[in-house]
């Protein structure tokens, strides 16, 4: 078992045919994931390495059985390609297209809901389930190792390095998940906490936030209430002055809130061990399943 | 994408909301014509810069002839205006919005921003018009009336009127009031803003509804469908280096410390400040060169983050995924041949093609100091620049 992704996962490509598109696509059936078509609208009837690709979301389902999507489309068209996935059906959206518009984003939220769907990102680099070999998202495949670490983490590169520390450590994964530093995202570290806390091939949950907004405060309350499985946290930018913002659209300290310090004292008084360094991601998961040993 | 008071009037003007009657200044002279033009007794000079807590810092001054508006000008324009929001050198004002003054009644505050926590926008307001929010929300946090307004269709007219009775404006002004708030929100969603701000939004005794100020905020991300607007934006108001940086699509920061960084990846880049300045060292900027930089932006994000002279030596974080660490090291190695880089240089490539990429590191003959890990790193470049 895993979350979100699996052997059961029936993925599409949504902008199968630009160059990111395509060159995930690739990387991600090599990983082992079952590729089963993808959406270019005008492209209807070609093939990409010879996965087919659709003029519309709702024809590639018909004609796949396609449960998920990876959505690739430029920021202008993103909320479109959302939608027409909601849709046609699509039980899973991971948007790892960035710069979309933050109203945009809300709008697309609240189309997901409504109809049951779940959305990944967007900005974010997606979810991978080593043990299952699937990988829908733009990481690389040969850091992750099968295991029983649950990673949600609002940034890319910042999980990468995470799972290489825990690999390092012989501590595998069961699934890792970029929600994505957006303001309005999908899936949020608590919607991902509850379904690693449900899974029984998660045994422990690193959690990695940044500054801006409180989504940090409030996991930290949810596993407090909720989650009986050890859980390790990282929130990134504490050197980062108020009022910038740090690359991500939504890390920025606003009005005085949202700083790395309150974040991690929330974190610590729910009982959640801190990594005060980038460096001791790894570390600090080994340190914590020990204590609980 | 922040503008001006005056460029928000305009903006506002454009939605169908009333403002006050002004005239732009950019020189003493103009200033005193445009107090003429008005034709009333009282006007109000105001600095238009982006930093708020003007008033209190001198910036806005009331005036009662041509002779004091031109005294006021000279007293404000081509200084340097220090509120409390803009740091210890203050912003040049380098130009002014003169307006008429008028009978207000009542003031009150009214914004419109994405709330995060319910992931919509959300209309703010307080009958507490003029004073500043946080302190609004640090001594009366129940003065803070909100409504939802939808991402889609705006905000529902009996919200707007639920917002206005609660705030006790007077009843013979209350739908003029509400329709003001139904259109603020048509601003903010039209224009793509992330934050509008309108403080005070005034009645006056004559019966009129006037936003007195105006704070907009465009969302970058959206820019691409406002056309129109991209050319409000004033880089006179920007740190120059971060204006260079966003046109080479870079994503960077100025920061006070001695230590540049250049990682890839925004998460990545602030746990390589953090990590810096855990091991005693303090960072003098955020750099991310995003998930596929070139060579060239390699290059360029080395220009940007030399241009800071307190800059005493370099760490280079690279967690290659799409990005591949042998074209990250070509980039280093060519960026420190063509600009005869003298400081300390630490790089730590991991991820994909690294032994590729240490492999060009070391054959370059460079004095690059290698490093393990981001531990490794960080205590390399403090030890190098101490």
């Amino acid at each position: 078992m895993s979350i979100l992704v699996g052997k059961e996962t029936r993925l599409i490509t949504q902008g199968i045919t630009g160059e990111y598109g395509r060159l995930h696509t690739l990387a991600c059936r090599e990983y082992g994931t079952n590729i089963v078509g993808g959406v270019t609208p005008g492209r209807g009837g070609s093939d990409v390495e010879g996965i087919a690709v659709y003029d519309t979301v709702s024809e590639a389902r018909e004609k796949t059985g396609a449960n998920a999507t990876m959505i690739f489309v430029p920021a202008a068209f993103a909320a479109d390609a959302v939608e027409e996935a909601t849709e046609a059906g699509i039980e899973l959206i991971v948007c790892i297209t960035e710069g979309i518009p933050a109203l945009d984003e809300a709008r697309m939220k609240r189309i997901v809901s409504a109809a049951g769907a779940r959305m990944i990102g967007p900005n974010c680099p997606g979810v991978i389930s080593p043990g299952e070999q699937c990988k829908v998202g733009i990481m690389p495949g040969f850091i992750h190792t099968p295991g029983n670490i649950g990673v949600v983490s609002r940034s890319g590169t910042l999980t990468y390095e995470a799972v290489w520390q825990l690999s390092e450590l012989g501590l595998g994964q069961s699934t890792c998940v970029g929600i994505g530093g957006d303001p309005v995202i999908g899936t949020t570290h608590i919607d991902t906490l509850a379904m690693f806390q449900e899974d029984d091939d998660t045994h422990a949950i690193l959690m990695m936030g940044e500054i801006g907004g409180t989504a940090e405060e409030e996991a930290s309350q949810f596993v407090k209430d909720h989650v009986t499985k050890p859980v390790v946290g990282f929130v990134a930018g504490r050197t980062a002055p108020p009022g910038k913002r740090m690359g991500h659209a939504g890390a920025i300290i606003a009005g005085g809130k949202g700083t790395a310090l309150e974040k991690m004292e929330a974190m610590r008084a729910a009982g959640i061990a801190v990594a005060e360094s980038p460096a001791a991601l790894g570390s600090t998961m080994a340190e914590a399943l020990a204590a609980r040993a | 994408m922040k503008l001006h008071e005056f460029q928000a009037k305009e903006r506002f003007r454009a939605y169908g909301l009333p403002t006050p009657r002004g005239i732009v200044a950019t020189s003493v002279e103009a200033a005193r014509e445009a107090y003429g033009e008005l034709e009333g007794d009282l006007a109000v000079v105001k600095a238009q810069i982006h930093a708020g807590g003007r008033g209190k810092a001198g910036g806005v001054k009331l005036v009662r002839s041509a002779d004091e508006a031109a005294e006021a000008a000279t007293a404000i324009l081509g200084k340097h205006l220090i509120t409390k929001q803009n740091g210890p050198d203050g912003t040049l004002v380098r130009t002014l919005l003169v307006e008429e003054g008028l009978p207000i009644d009542k003031e009150y505050y009214v914004a419109i921003t994405l709330d995060r926590q319910l992931e919509m926008p959300v209309l703010m307001a307080s009958a507490e018009g003029g004073t500043e929010i946080e302190e609004v929300a640090e001594d009366n946090p129940d003065a803070i009336l909100t409504e939802v307004v939808d991402p889609v269709r705006g905000l529902a007219d009996f919200r707007a009127r639920r917002i206005t009775y609660a705030l006790g404006v007077p009843k013979p002004l209350a739908r003029k009031f509400a329709a003001t708030l139904v259109k603020l929100c048509q601003a903010f969603l039209g224009d793509d803003a992330s934050m509008v701000e309108v403080n005070p939004l005034v009645t006056t005794t004559d019966e009129r509804v006037i936003c007195l100020d105006g704070k907009v905020v465009i969302d970058d991300s959206a820019l691409f469908r406002h056309k129109d607007l991209a050319g409000l934006r004033d880089e006179g108001e920007e740190d120059p280096t971060e204006v260079r940086a966003r046109k080479a699509g870079l994503s960077y920061v100025n920061l006070d410390g001695n230590i540049g960084c250049l990682v890839n990846g925004a998460g990545l880049a602030m746990a390589t400040m953090d990590i810096i300045k855990l091991h005693g060292g303090e960072p003098s900027n955020f750099l991310d060169v995003g998930g596929s930089a070139s060579t060239e932006q390699v290059t360029t994000a080395f220009r940007i983050i030399l241009e800071d002279a307190s800059v005493k030596g370099i760490l280079v974080n690279i967690f290659g995924g799409i990005m591949r660490c042998d074209v990250v090291a070509q980039g280093v190695v060519d960026a420190t041949k063509a600009l005869g880089l003298e400081c300390p240089l630490v790089v730590r490539l991991h991820g994909t093609n690294m032994k590729e990429g240490r492999a060009i590191l070391e054959s370059s003959g460079l004095a690059i100091v290698s490093a393990t890990d981001m531990k490794d790193a960080a205590t390399k470049i403090v030890e190098a620049v101490s």
